[in-house]
């Protein structure tokens, strides 16, 4: 087991996990955020905008979007997200377009979370900001999703840590974070389980904080009815 | 009562003339994205008749995309199968009075919960070929429904769990004022009314295991998306084949969410248990009494909010 530590760069595929996580974390989340005003603003047309793309996006597997992105997208399409004169073009193409994709996916789950955290919003607060003439977007930025986000914390958490673990289908698109790593290490050693633990591990140990860290901060700052 | 209601006034007439303008500035920014992406398929001569033809020709229906289609679902449903009795088994676990029967459900669970099935796939798919457990030809079948199995197995628990603990408590008490045992009350008194509340949070979960078992692709499973990455390859027609995928998964994944949500309030409107439905809004946050608060500004609750794969 040991050795295993010592020949491969466990850390370091654990470092890409982490950091395809953050920078997919803050796509999504702007992203979802977006779509979220979207869907309860009085514009019909956005409203449907938003609603199409969340009914199509979580409906696709995520697999499929980054395997599209990759071989559709970046093959054929020939749109470029690095420049092509880069030593690591094709390393870094791979990694941008993972966070890409994810961002996308989990942006559908991020607008869900913060309309679960409008749901979690009495309506007398939305009637009282009217009451004071307060106009939709003031309303919206002042009153209703300062709540809605401290209401959606607990869901923003679970996304997360879901998007944590999808982080690993981007070895599909051969981007070498932790399981592509450790499909390496099958393929060369053995199918131990030993292995595997070491690996499951390293997402206990990234999942279960970011749990726990979740339920304390949705307790801490849910507004108190 | 619908937030949109709520949230702004009945439009004036000045408001309708900046609704109608930004209905227009929307609309045509909608009109650009589109416009960009059939420009950018024209450029790399994407919408040639060539490449979508074959998509109506019989042989890429018979020979990929409804085997395709057949080996997804039966991932799905042998899945499925196995992850109920897998949650049953362990979510009972956790409710038992024995601590370390307790405990170690809860672990297993957890832990489960944990790892990303992707992970499991690869690591199962590698085992059994080591050990040659179920023969070449259905090793990564098998990896893909071990997977698929551990991971929503470990959530339909916490499904169970939560279901019976959204019971009132008049039910394990009346089960017990008759004389039933603690055991022989969950069993047949809570455990039914758990399962039913269930339901169409069960049918939520098919569509995040329908979902995940395109992760079978990475295993080289021959299931929908692994065979549109073989039309690609066999007739050069990567997008269309990808696209075709995606109207497919999609049509599939949202008849199971209309399924839900229709099992949801026939079960609602006929009363069949003492608690609340519950529908999968969050895996991974406890479920609580099942139904969210609906009384805040959205009306309606969130539904089928798994991320998986």
């Amino acid at each position: 087991m040991g050795e295993i530590l010592r020949n491969y760069d466990v850390l370091g595929a654990f470092w890409m996990t982490i950091y395809l996580t953050f920078f997919s974390a803050i796509g999504a989340l702007v992203l979802g955020t977006v779509l979220a005003i979207m869907r309860v603003s009085p514009i019909a047309v956005l409203r449907n905008v938003g609603a199409f793309y969340v009914n199509t996006v979580r409906n696709t597997p995520l697999t499929l979007i980054l395997v599209f992105l990759s071989l559709g997208v970046w093959t054929i399409l020939a749109i470029d997200v690095t420049s092509a004169e880069s030593q690591t073009y094709i390393t870094d193409t791979a990694i941008r377009y993972a966070i890409i994709g994810l961002a996308v996916y989990h942006a559908a789950f991020v607008c869900e979370a913060l309309r679960s955290g409008v749901n979690t919003v009495p309506l007398g607060q939305a009637e009282a900001a009217r009451a004071i003439g307060l106009t939709f977007i003031q309303s919206l930025t002042q009153v209703i999703m300062p709540q809605a986000f401290r209401g959606a914390i607990a869901p923003l958490g679970s996304v997360l840590i879901a998007l944590t673990k999808n982080t690993t289908v981007a070895s599909v698109i051969s981007v070498s974070e932790a399981s592509g790593l450790m499909k390496e290490v099958m393929e060369n050693e053995t199918a131990s389980i030993g292995v595997f633990l070491i690996f499951a591990a390293g997402f206990v140990i990234l999942t279960l904080p970011t749990g726990m860290l979740f339920t304390w901060m949705s307790q801490r700052l849910a507004v108190k009815r | 009562m619908s937030a949109q209601n709520v949230l702004f006034d009945a439009p004036g007439p000045k408001a309708r003339l900046r609704h109608l303008i930004l209905t227009v500035v929307g609309g045509l920014f909608i009109a650009a994205i589109f416009g960009a992406v059939v420009w950018k398929f024209n450029q790399a001569e994407q919408l040639a008749g060539a490449l979508w033809r074959p998509l109506a020709t019989a042989d890429i229906w018979t020979e990929y995309v409804i085997p395709g289609v057949i080996s997804t679902l039966k991932a799905a449903v042998v899945s499925i199968v196995l992850a109920m009795t897998f949650g049953i088994v362990f979510g009972m676990g956790r409710l038992s009075q024995n601590r370390a029967i307790r405990w170690f459900c809860g672990v297993v669970v957890e832990f489960f919960r944990a790892v990303p099935v992707l992970l499991m796939m690869y690591f199962t798919f590698y085992y059994y070929a080591s050990k040659d457990l179920f023969g070449v030809e259905n090793n990564s079948f098998a990896a893909v429904v071990t997977g698929l199995t551990l991971y929503n197995g470990a959530v339909i628990a916490e499904l169970v769990r939560s279901g019976v603990f959204g019971l009132p408590t008049g039910q394990r008490e009346a089960g017990l004022a008759v004389g039933l045992t603690r055991s022989q009350s969950l069993r047949s008194i809570e455990l039914p009314q758990a399962l039913t509340a269930m339901l169409p949070a069960l049918v939520s979960q098919l569509v995040v295991i329908l979902k995940d078992s395109a992760l079978g692709t990475a295993i080289t499973y021959p299931e929908l998306l692994e065979q549109a990455k073989n039309v690609g390859t066999a007739y050069g027609n990567v997008i269309p084949a990808y696209i075709l995928c995606a109207l497919i998964f999609i049509a599939l994944n949202y008849g199971l969410t209309v399924i839900a949500g229709r099992i949801e309030r026939r079960i609602n409107k006929r009363g069949k248990t003492a608690g609340g439905t519950m529908t999968n809004a969050m895996p991974g946050v406890p479920l609580g009494t099942g139904v969210m608060p609906s009384t805040g500004l959205g009306g309606t609750n969130v539904q089928n909010l798994d991320p998986k794969g």
